[in-house]
């Protein structure tokens, strides 16, 4: 038990090392300088490009995510399963690749106009994901009794099911908002400067001095602030059902004449969102082979990816399950707060913390800059969390019972672990591996950074080809990051609960 | 749990060393921190392994980013050499007392404008400042004499340039130092309000051939290397050289140097006497990057404009202060 707390709490520690670095930056560096780099017209510029940024991409991916959830969900359109799927398919296309396609093909596309029309049809999907999921659970009870009080189909939209959604729409949001901070190729290929593509520059002017941190720490209290924004309007207020026996199956709306604008709108941002992406991938895959295909390197390339992505899903899936099995098992105020610091760390840009552990390398631990154990340490922060959902799900299910029972026919804690406990959540961790995996496959920040000599991952190559403009010689890197997301992304289309999309 | 990590760790280094060594495992290898285009550097690199033997492994980045690295790890960095694209990088490097002196024989190899005094570093290829314009909206009537007018307001939203970038920020250290601190900010300051930032130097030219803005600042070879492989970005775009000892005709010499901490210093030294040398030159010359040649006497690529046509202002690449600039650019706003 003791060593179950001392492990948890050194992970924690380790997750949070960025944020507590980052703290301890500004403090050491004292008020007149971090003032002096913070409080200037550049940075005033800079804050104004990230806040509408933000704003505006939250608003457009809750229009675009809630209506075509709603539109697929809850209305009868034809070939609902193919859109559901289409509505998902752009988790798998990284969003520098998606600007990467459309500046390719409309080359004038910078600025405020195109960051926000690139980040909406990148990052919708995580509205139209939990929306989704939340619409096919509603007890249609509570609509019919609207109905029965006298409102329209936009009335009960409004009074009864937007309420509902409100979680849902929240987490979305919340979620959207943070990514946009974190989002540093898509951006910076649209000539948007925002902090995360500022700190870059400065990291590149003057390396990891006090520029780039000055930045990082204001970028560090505006995730927070989003955090703890969600966490309060949130709300206590209770959405489970309370009357007895099971809720009916939701009921689809014949749209009758509003039937082909619906269809209409939902193609068009299937075809904006993943048609034309993957058009221009196509042709410019068709024009790189034709002219720089280096089979070895591409080969190279994708093994060193997916070695990375395969050794920080294990290891962060190695480090989280402490931290859940505690949170699950002994939960408490020191197990809450642990679980909950993993979850605040991995809310920071990767910018950030890849800036953190450069500092902290350089300083304290030389031998080990830029090593790959680093870059790894760098993926187990940023995405513990999608290694710990799945865990603890999984170590919910398994009844404490079936432990005892062992320890009771004198299994020691190794024999119960490996024969009873890890075979029941071995799902459960493997789809969080999983989802870690492909996160690293696609992750391009703190890989600029942290990258030992000569390793080049799927991403960092294709950022530096379409950098130069070398549009072709970039298309193969992109097609397989893509093609390597398709299955994660796949599992997230199926059908969260029973009915939901029949 | 630790030892999955370190499990994990040790298959992630092998597998890098393995790929890493391309040539004859006992020899010795270089590290090279390479702030150049590689399009420049490998040829050289290849022609130095296929003559001595001796691996070059490289570390890829920018000067600014490199050279304060290099300044952070001091002693302890396991860099062996470093080249970058433009010389303020070298100077930060040699500023903090981590540069070998070079040998005589090496230095030699170049012209002395081409290196600082006391012998830490060598030029090895030189770019010009360049603006690149559109043909299509601009004549040579309408172009300004002097790099200093980009800050007039007729200029305003026509201009494009790549602050973020080390080639640009060298141009603003020749400013400073031809035009001094005050009217280099002023010059700045008129940037800020005047151009469109873009995100590298073939982005910038790519900008004026679609006609995004008229006229943008950049290096010569954007333009050249474009113009080779087919002018897909280059088609409507023409070189202004400013010449006239105008701080727009800076003429940026790119430097390598031997860290004092390389623990192969005889092989580094080589290596930095061969890429001065007339072989080392020629590779340069040969390769598709397009800079000039500037040591031992060697022809520079023939596509190019003579280099002593060019009317560069004498500015003594010692005297270029990086930080300088980044502290001015960010007092800009550019940064």
């Amino acid at each position: 038990m003791w060593l179950l707390r001392g492990v948890s709490l050194l992970v924690a520690l380790l997750v949070t090392l960025p944020l507590l670095y980052v703290v301890g930056y500004t403090v050491d560096a004292g008020w007149a300088q971090v003032s002096r780099l913070v409080f200037r017209a550049r940075v005033l510029e800079l804050t104004w490009n990230t806040v509408r940024l933000t704003l505006a991409a939250i608003a457009m991916c809750a229009l675009v995510g809630t209506t075509t959830a709603w539109l697929v969900g809850r209305t009868a359109l034809r070939g609902r399963r193919l859109w559901h799927v289409l509505m998902v398919a752009p988790l798998a296309i990284p969003a520098f690749v998606n600007s990467y396609a459309w500046v390719s093909l409309v080359p004038g596309l910078h600025g405020f106009g195109g960051a926000l029309l690139i980040v909406t049809l990148s990052y919708f999907p995580l509205v139209y994901l939990p929306v989704s999921a939340m619409l096919g659970g509603l007890d249609p009870a509570l609509e019919e009794v609207s109905r029965s009080l006298g409102f329209g189909s936009w009335g009960t939209f409004r009074r009864v099911v937007l309420p509902q959604l409100r979680p849902a729409l929240l987490g979305g949001s919340l979620l959207v908002g943070l990514h946009l901070l974190a989002e540093f190729g898509a951006l910076r290929m649209l000539q948007y400067p925002t902090f995360t593509t500022a700190i870059y520059d400065q990291y590149r002017s003057s390396f990891a001095g006090p520029a780039a941190n000055s930045l990082a720490t204001v970028l560090v209290i505006a995730c927070l602030f989003l955090l703890l924004t969600e966490l309060r309007l949130r709300g206590h207020r209770h959405l489970a059902r309370v009357g007895h026996g099971t809720a009916r199956a939701t009921t689809r709306l014949r749209a009758g004449r509003w039937a082909t604008p619906g269809l209409v709108l939902v193609a068009s941002v299937a075809v904006l969102a993943v048609g034309l992406p993957m058009a221009m991938l196509a042709r410019w895959l068709w024009v790189g082979s034709s002219t720089t295909l280096e089979l070895g390197t591409l080969t190279a390339t994708l093994t060193q990816s997916l070695l990375l992505g395969l050794v920080a899903a294990l290891a962060t899936t190695a480090l989280a399950l402490p931290v859940a099995w505690l949170s699950v098992r002994h939960a408490g105020p020191f197990a809450t707060l642990l679980e909950r610091s993993t979850y605040v760390s991995s809310a920071l840009p990767g910018i950030v913390v890849a800036l953190a552990l450069v500092t902290l390398t350089i300083s304290f631990a030389q031998p080990w800059y830029q090593t790959a154990p680093v870059l790894v340490i760098a993926y187990v922060i940023l995405f513990m969390p999608r290694a710990m959902v799945g865990l603890q799900a999984a170590i919910r299910q398994v009844p404490p019972a079936l432990d005892e029972v062992a320890s009771s026919l004198g299994a020691g804690v190794v024999a119960r672990f490996a024969r009873v406990t890890l075979p029941l959540i071995a799902p459960g961790a493997g789809a969080g591996a999983a989802l870690v995996f492909l996160a690293v496959i696609t992750e391009l920040t703190s890989t600029l950074l942290l990258a030992p000599i000569g390793t080049e991952t799927l991403a960092t190559t294709f950022w530096g080809y379409s950098s130069s403009l070398a549009y072709g010689a970039a298309a193969p890197y992109a097609v397989l990051m893509v093609v390597l997301s398709l299955p994660a992304t796949y599992l997230l289309t199926r059908p969260t609960r029973k009915g939901h999309l029949r | 749990m630790a030892s999955v990590v370190a499990l994990a760790a040790l298959t992630l280094s092998a597998c890098g060393t393995t790929s890493d060594t391309t040539a004859d495992a006992s020899a010795t290898t270089l590290t090279l921190y390479n702030a150049q285009h590689e399009a420049l550097m490998q040829p050289v690199i290849d022609a130095f392994e296929d003559e001595t033997g001796i691996a070059v492994q490289m570390r890829n980045g920018d000067d600014s980013e490199l050279s304060n690295l290099l300044v952070q790890e001091g002693e302890a960095s396991p860099a062996d050499l470093f080249v970058t694209e433009n010389s303020p990088g070298m100077s930060l490097v040699s500023d903090a007392g981590l540069f070998a002196e070079l040998d005589q024989d090496t230095l030699e190899q170049t012209p002395t404008q081409y290196q600082p005094t006391d012998g830490t570093w060598v030029g090895f290829a030189a770019r010009s400042t360049v603006l690149v314009y559109d043909a299509r909206t601009l004549d040579s009537a309408g172009l300004p004499a002097s790099l200093m007018d980009l800050a007039d307001p007729v200029w305003e939203g026509r201009l494009g340039i790549s602050p973020a970038g080390a080639d640009f920020q060298a141009i603003v250290s020749a400013v400073v130092q031809l035009e001094g601190e005050d009217a280099a900010a002023a010059w700045l300051a008129g940037l800020k309000a005047n151009a469109k930032i873009y995100d590298g130097n073939s982005t910038v030219m790519k900008a004026v051939n679609a006609g995004e803005i008229d006229a943008g600042v950049v290096y010569h070879y954007y333009w050249y290397q474009d113009r080779a492989e087919g002018g897909d970005n280059s088609a409507n775009v023409e070189l202004h050289y400013f010449g006239d000892q105008d701080p727009g005709a800076f003429l940026s010499v790119s430097g390598a140097g031997v860290l004092a901490s390389s623990e192969h210093p005889a092989e580094a030294q080589q290596f930095v006497a061969f890429l001065t040398s007339a072989q080392g030159q020629a590779a340069i010359a040969g390769s598709k990057a397009l800079e000039y040649t500037i040591a031992s006497d060697a022809e520079s690529n023939p596509a190019l404009p003579p280099l002593s046509d060019l009317d560069p202002p004498v500015v003594d690449p010692t005297s270029l202060n990086g930080p300088l600039v980044v502290e001015l650019m960010q007092q800009a706003g550019l940064l």
